[in-house]
């Protein structure tokens, strides 16, 4: 298959790859790109662990294929810290371990804050149906809510 | 596989069809890419209608709306005014699958992939909405309720796309509603559906009704509405509806729902719907 230039933005950045027509934005970030961060968990859309944003859009990346990447921008987990100081929802996952073997976290990490990009004070039901698309096999949910409503409250400037 | 972006719906056509093997449209690719990794389809061509202009946009026409073939659902959700006009239709996008499918996935997508259970179908065919299709031999304009074939089949021929989706004006006090049983509350496939739309005159009788329920047979299939009008939906004319819905029932029987079990689901998924959408167009919350 021949392979097609891409030029984008990832995190700010642009970024130019080359990938074959099939390939998953997902298998781009990870093997192209060095973008470990998203996982894959099911490669079809099930899992969320694959989580990223594209022209401001929470999507999967394994149901994203990389020459959709043209043109747009793309947020990945990597650009969610700046620099050494993490976001209030990543201090708050480690804070209130909401998180055991770490696979989900990205996905849920990036979810979570596009959620709170549209909604600062969202209820744990809200929470809970705007994440049913990412699946974690580990915690039981009830702390990633948690965590993400501690957040959610240091970012509206409650505590 | 090649892959094109297509600048006009013309151009994706005639690619469409001048491609000797197998070619398809990529609209939100959640059902696409999810084909091509499983190795159901091994497409020749890809044509990504996306770029195609004015086929992002959701505009009014004629006193309804024009939306878009590659609208993302998700941004049919944040739209205030087409949400207020056909609620059911818009609850039955938005239930298709998670948040991150919503920010992807498209009506036009779910109608052309050709499943039974595909979620926005039964509310389009209920509005009785119509899509245009831009083909080799011309643009036309057809029923959605004629475009499913069967399973994973439509009546599109080779190289027609849908260019958008015509939700028809609406009278005072219509109101629609969707509802579909899954086994689980998030994430799954219905097992049986239902998607009704009303119109009320002033004293609350109903003037205009047209039920479609999903799931339960080859393709989206209408009920006998003429049960409900003429009445103010009361028990008798609930279980006339709930009858002539498991009339038209003709359903698998599978793990995930016997044939009995669809067909009884069906009756009482009509009868909800159409209590949502009379109250809905009552204007009562
Ligand atoms: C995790 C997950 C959960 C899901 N849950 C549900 C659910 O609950 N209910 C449900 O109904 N579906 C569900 N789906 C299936 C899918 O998301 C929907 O069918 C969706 O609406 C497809 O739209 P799309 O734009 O992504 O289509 P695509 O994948 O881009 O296209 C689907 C098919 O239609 C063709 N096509 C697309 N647009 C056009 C056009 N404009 N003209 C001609 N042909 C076209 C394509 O060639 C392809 O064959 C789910 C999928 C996933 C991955
Ligand atoms: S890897 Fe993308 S949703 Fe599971
Ligand atoms: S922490 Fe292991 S899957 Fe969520």
């Amino acid at each position: 298959m021949k392979s097609i230039q891409v030029s984008t933005t990832i995190n700010g950045d642009p970024v130019e790859f080359l990938c074959t027509p099939d390939e998953p934005l997902l298998d781009v970030l990870r093997n192209r790109l060095g973008l470990t961060g998203a996982k894959e968990g099911c490669g079809t859309g099930d899992c969320g662990a694959c989580s990223v944003t594209v022209n401001g859009r929470l999507v999967c990346s394994c149901l994203v294929l990389g020459v959709e990447a043209e043109g747009a921008q793309i947020e990945t987990i990597e650009g969610m810290a700046q620099g050494e100081t993490l976001h209030p929802l990543q201090r708050h996952f480690i804070e209130k371990a909401a998180l055991q073997c770490g696979v989900c976290t990205p996905g849920i990490l990036v979810a979570a804050k596009s959620l709170l990009e549209k909604n600062a004070s969202p209820t744990d039901e809200e929470v809970r149906y705007w994440l049913a698309g990412n699946l974690c096999r580990c915690t039981g949910y009830d702390k990633i809510i948690e965590a993400v409503q501690s957040a959610a409250a240091e970012m509206r400037g409650e505590v | 596989m090649r892959y094109m972006t297509a600048e006009t719906a013309e151009a994706a056509s005639t690619a469409l069809a001048a491609e000797p093997g197998l070619a398809r449209v990529l609209a939100g690719g959640t059902d696409l890419l999810v084909q091509l990794k499983a190795g159901m389809i091994q497409p020749d061509l890809v044509v990504d209608i996306k770029k195609i202009p004015g086929i992002r946009e959701i505009t009014p026409e004629a006193g309804g709306w024009r939306i878009g073939a590659a609208v993302a659902n998700a941004e049919l959700k944040e739209h205030a005014q087409v949400k207020a006009d056909w609620p059911g239709v818009v609850e039955g996008a938005n239930l298709i699958g998670s948040t991150q499918v919503q920010g992807r996935c498209t009506m036009a997508g779910n109608l052309c992939n050709g499943s039974p259970a595909a979620d926005a179908v039964p509310g389009l065919v209920a509005a009785d909405a119509s899509v245009t299709i831009v083909g080799p031999s011309g643009t036309r304009v057809a029923k959605v309720a004629d475009i499913p074939a069967g399973p994973g089949r439509t009546t599109l021929a080779k190289g027609e796309i849908v260019t958008a989706i015509h939700l028809p004006a609406r009278a005072p006090r219509s109101a629609d509603a969707y509802l579909r049983f899954i086994p689980r509350t998030e994430m799954d496939i219905a097992v049986a559906s239902a998607a009704v739309s009303l119109t009320l005159s002033e004293d609350g009788t109903v003037t205009h009704a047209r039920v479609a329920l999903g799931a339960v047979a080859p393709k989206v299939v209408l009920a006998d509405a003429s049960t409900i009008i003429g009445t103010k939906l009361d028990d008798a004319a609930l279980a006339a509806l709930a009858k002539a819905a498991e009339s038209v029932c003709n359903p698998i029987d599978d793990k995930r729902g016997t044939i009995e079990f669809r067909t009884s689901t069906a009756g009482v998924l009509a009868r909800r719907a159409a209590l949502i959408a009379y109250n809905r167009a009552k204007g009562v919350k």
